[in-house]
């Protein structure tokens, strides 16, 4: 039975009455199942059309058990007599996401800091937590999965007092599962997180911390109301753009969408204008009255920076246009992705892609194949190199096959990242190793609680794109975890090494790398093709250069026989059936000179399947 | 094991076949092919579809005889009620198995009943298969006495240790004594090498050849060994006991056989085969090649006749019972259409020296003629008379080169 029999009507709700929190947790530390328990309890969601993690719409969300898009939720809910109206607002979990974390944070006066009571705090909820400390949120620590035989509530509630500051006994302990300790949780959200401050006479100012395209009803633009108010009818201003729009529909999540006769100072809600594409509703926009405007806008507002970028390129170069297509309709959701046509040598027709972060691209590429079906070859993920030529000239290079050759480079600056890895304090040699093979700088290790440490590094971006975090996981048997954020470029000796097919260059292939590391790619990228491509009738040497001087070389041996000994009645039908078979391969055969490569080469050696298949055996 | 048969439509009980088949009938020529489906032990290598004593399950060897016999007088009224034309039968083929481990009297009733269904044409080729060790020179004298005329005997190496890893249970010095046998009771003969078997070095297989053709034989067949999926050797090669065969060292001994037969005066006229005069090629097998009809009876046979194709069932106690019904013994079948046969012809033609009509290449396939004669594939020579003949090299990438052409 719910606590709240008569919930606060939106528009007019005292914001003393209302509490904005988020939840800050790592993937797989229970936020969503917390948050099912959370509308269960407050009553918003029946119990018959409780589906697990109710919040997170996308299949990829649910089966990776991430959320990638924010939602906020209003419950009612009623503590020591009096009602509220408590804003749960969803924050993505990744460090590609940083920027939305960070307008998810500022529409909060609150966070729940979420931690797996088996496992302990982890870098990006690390992260998350430094950016609602500087956006001055009062923090709720919470351990979860109590009910779990590993749980140690002891040992991490004196983790998180230690980092936070106060006693082990502030820190509460629920378990999302069975719903233990979730009514006591909501009863000190209201107790410890303060209620939202606004100018109810001001002109209306809202922020957008979400925006999410619907395939029926377009944008639906999330809020967080600060001064005045927004009602149904209404032209609204978009303050970066100066765009008007009517509004058509205003309401609250609760958690489907209820339309409401406005929303006032401290409320949380979306917005409906009709507007088709998600960049026309940006996050970190302030959203005002056209009638009258608001003279400034809410402050921390930036444009989504793409980070690392790669080539995007149908295995069937006829589904190119559909490629083309399905990045437009994507690009209505997703504000952050960038791309423009590119043609490469070896792979065709394809789209050059900026992308937040690697999960960023993860994700993107899995939205392609899963929800339009299309199979495609990622190129080496690479990240912006600023070059200045000797003459002057400067520009930049997302694109290692753009990166120039010859001697007329004077300098490339590479982005760097501050990156900060948790991890038990057994690792710390291991991973110490593994950043400075990477080209990092130390910036300094702490203690975190009684066996797990942070170690900080500055790191070349570059470097971290490159399987770093695949490494990362394997060598500390998955129990480090990373974070990053940039932190500015710094100037370094990088060349750009090719790979050669029988003289021809393989475009795809292409990479800028430190001079010290060029060697090192040459003969890996070199014996992982003479691995993965089929022997020709003639030899295939197999080069890598830099520019004219060649560092690596292995060879493919000609093929001698190709042929089936015997072939008689009862073989002419198989055999038959295997050329109709192997005619169809030939499809899949991309053309470099003259040398057939399998599509399947081309994956496994941009993905780097061939060491990996290698380590299992 | 035997290997598994392929995906097909169902076939008719009746056996009959559709009307498309009597177009250009006339001009095919008709054979007979009898599978015997025992073999005394298996060969770990062999995936054909055979069957030692244990493996019968109820069918029985002695039987066999009649069951082919009902089956070829069958064959007569599924033609007949196709409207076919009355053909004789060119060539027989007695393959296995072991057709020799029956007593020499059944296969004489087998090839009495092709030759009361069909007639025997005039200088019929009629060969039988067999083992060294289930042939001695009374049951030679009586083959030839009911009509058999060649003998493609399985040799396979002259080397001891070569014939223990195919698990072939003969003394190698009896392969003179039978060859002698065969020559004395008039048979033409054959003699099948296998060659790559695991740890066969280049020595040995030029031993096994110079053996070969110190016996002067009429027709020289020589494999590259294939390790078949399901078989004893495919399974000692996954767990290590053997080396699997290496595809260099298999075409280098290739090249070896080609030059030592070429020397002797052999030459090859398929992929695997070589004969010492146009007339010594085994004319059973080029109908194969060439797109003839033939109508193969027992367990597991293939039959072609106008572009159909069909499959009988594979073990003998299903065949037995199929047979004992007077129903058609074929599993499923599968019908030719016009790109199928395309395709057929020009895998197969590319395999032997007579070649594939060049301007039957579709557009593509022409343009790539050039390529492959640069590239030592195709003989230039040939190409310009308008036939495409493989050069040895080609022979030896043969698939490739079918690949190439294929639209």
């Amino acid at each position: 039975m719910p606590r709240a029999t008569k919930p606060l009507t939106p528009a007019a709700t005292d914001p003393s009455a209302i509490r904005n929190f988020c939840i800050i947790a790592h993937i797989d530390h229970g936020k969503s199942t917390l948050a099912d328990r959370m509308l269960q309890i407050t009553g918003v969601v029946a119990e018959r059309d409780m589906r697990a993690q109710y919040l997170d719409r996308m299949d990829i969300e649910r089966e990776r058990g991430i959320t990638i898009k924010s939602q906020a939720v209003r419950m009612p809910w009623a503590s020591d007599g009096a009602t509220y109206a408590l804003n749960m607002i969803d924050t993505p979990g990744h460090v590609d996401f940083t920027y939305e974390v960070s307008r998810s944070l500022a529409a909060c006066e609150g966070a729940i800091l979420l931690v797996d009571a088996a496992q302990g705090i982890e870098a990006q909820t690390l992260a998350n937590l430094y950016l609602a400390l500087e956006n001055d949120l009062a923090i709720v620590p919470v351990l979860n999965k109590i009910d779990l035989p590993a749980a140690d509530p002891e040992k991490y509630a004196r983790e998180l007092a230690q980092l936070i500051g106060g006693s082990p006994d502030d820190v509460l302990r629920v378990s999302g599962k069975t719903g233990e300790g979730v009514e006591a949780l909501l009863d000190e959200v209201v107790a410890r997180i303060p209620a939202p401050v606004g100018d109810p006479g001001a002109p209306a100012r809202a922020m957008i911390f979400d925006s999410v395209y619907d395939a029926y009803r377009g944008v639906v633009t999330y809020v967080r109301m600060v001064d005045g108010r927004l009602q149904p009818r209404e032209r609204i201003q978009m303050m970066s753009t100066r765009a008007v729009h009517e509004l058509l529909e205003i309401g609250v999540s609760a958690p489907e969408p209820e339309p409401t006769r406005g929303l006032a100072v401290g409320e949380v809600g979306y917005l409906i204008t009709g507007v088709k594409d998600v960049r026309q509703s940006k996050v970190g926009d302030t959203v005002t009255n056209s009638a009258k405007p608001a003279t400034t806008p809410l402050p921390g507002y930036t444009d989504p920076k793409p980070m690392v970028f790669s080539g995007l390129y149908p295995i069937d170069g006829s589904d190119y246009p559909d490629l083309r297509e399905a990045l437009d309709k994507l690009k209505l959701s997703d504000a952050a992705l960038q791309y423009e046509p590119e043609t490469s040598v070896a792979l065709g027709f394809g789209f050059r892609c900026g992308f937040l972060g690697l999960l960023h691209l993860e994700i993107v590429t899995e939205r392609l194949s899963r929800e339009f079906g299309l199979d495609l070859i990622t190129t080496a993920p690479s990240v912006i190199y600023d070059v200045t030529l000797e003459d002057g000239k400067e520009f930049q290079v997302t694109n290692p096959s753009e990166f120039p050759t010859g001697g007329k480079v004077s300098e490339v600056r590479e982005p760097i990242v501050r990156t900060a890895i948790l991890a038990p304090k057994d690792y710390v040699g291991t991973i110490m190793e593994l950043c400075q093979s990477r080209r990092g700088t130390l910036l300094g290790m702490d203690y975190l609680g009684e066996d797990r440490v942070e170690i900080r590094y500055t790191m070349p971006l570059g470097e971290i794109v490159f399987d770093f975090f695949d490494q990362l996981k394997s060598k500390t048997a998955g129990y480090a975890s990373l974070d990053y954020e940039p932190a500015g470029e710094q100037a370094a000796d990088l060349v750009k090494v090719d790979i050669l097919l029988q003289g021809e260059q393989v475009d795809a292939f292409s990479t800028i790398v430190h001079r010290d590391k060029a060697y090192a790619y040459g003969t890996m990228m070199a014996e992982r093709l003479r691995k993965l491509i089929p022997r020709q009738q003639f030899e295939v040497p197999i080069q890598a250069a830099i520019g004219s001087r060649i560092i690596a070389r292995e060879n493919i041996r000609a093929m001698r026989k190709d042929v089936l000994a015997k072939c008689y009645g009862g073989d002419i039908t198989r055999k038959r059936k295997l050329l109709e078979k192997q005619k169809e391969g030939k499809k899949r055969m991309k053309m470099v000179g003259r040398v057939e490569v399998p599509q399947e080469a081309f994956i496994a050696a941009l993905s780097g399947d061939v060491e990996k298949k290698a380590e299992k055996k | 094991m035997p290997s598994a048969l392929p995906d097909g439509e169902p076939a008719p009980p009746d056996g009959s076949l559709p009307a498309g088949v009597l177009e250009g009938a006339a001009e095919r020529a008709f054979g007979v092919y009898l599978h015997v489906p025992f073999c005394r032990v298996r060969c770990g290598y062999c995936d054909f579809n055979t069957y030692t004593a244990t493996e019968l399950q109820g069918a029985r060897q002695e039987d066999f005889a009649a069951q082919a016999v009902a089956e070829v007088r069958f064959a007569r009224g599924v033609l007949d009620r196709a409207g076919l034309p009355s053909r004789p039968a060119s060539t027989v083929f007695f393959g296995g198995g072991t057709p020799t481990l029956l007593p020499t009297a059944d296969l004489a009733r087998m090839l009495d009943a092709v030759r009361d269904a069909f007639s025997l044409a005039d200088g019929a080729e009629v060969t039988t298969e067999a083992n060294p060790d289930s042939v001695d020179r009374e049951a030679l004298l009586r083959l030839a006495d009911a009509g058999v005329t060649r003998i493609s005997l399985g040799m396979q190496s002259a080397v001891p240790r070569v014939l223990a890893v195919l698990d072939r249970t003969h003394d190698p010095a009896r392969i003179p004594l039978v060859v002698g046998w065969a020559r004395e009771a008039g048979l033409a003969v054959s003699l099948d090498l296998i060659h790559g078997a695991p740890g066969e070095t280049l020595d040995d297989w030029l031993e096994s050849l110079r053996a070969a053709l110190g016996l002067e034989p009429d027709h020289v067949s020589a494999y590259a060994l294939i390790v078949e999926e399901g078989t004893r050797l495919a399974a000692r090669i996954r767990r290590g006991e053997l080396p699997a065969p290496d595809d260099d060292l298999q075409a280098e001994m290739y090249e070896a056989a080609d030059e030592l037969l070429g020397a002797a005066g052999y030459a090859w006229y398929e992929v695997s085969n070589w004969a010492r005069t146009p007339a010594d090629r085994s004319r059973h097998n080029l109908a194969y090649w060439t797109g003839e009809d033939w109508w193969g009876v027992g367990p597991g046979a293939h039959s072609h006749v106008g572009g159909v194709r069909w499959w009988n069932v594979k073990h003998p106690g299903a065949y037995a019972r199929r047979i004992a019904d007077g129903a058609s013994p074929a599993q499923a079948r599968e019908r030719l259409d016009a790109a199928a046969r395309v395709q057929e012809e020009l895998l197969l033609r590319t395999r032997i020296a007579d070649g594939y009509p060049i301007e039957r290449l579709g557009d593509a396939g022409r343009r790539a003629v050039a390529g492959l004669i640069a590239d030592g594939l195709v003989d230039g020579a040939e190409a310009i008379r308008g036939r495409l003949v493989p050069t040895l090299r080609g022979r030896l990438l043969a698939d490739l080169v079918v690949r190439t052409l294929a639209d």
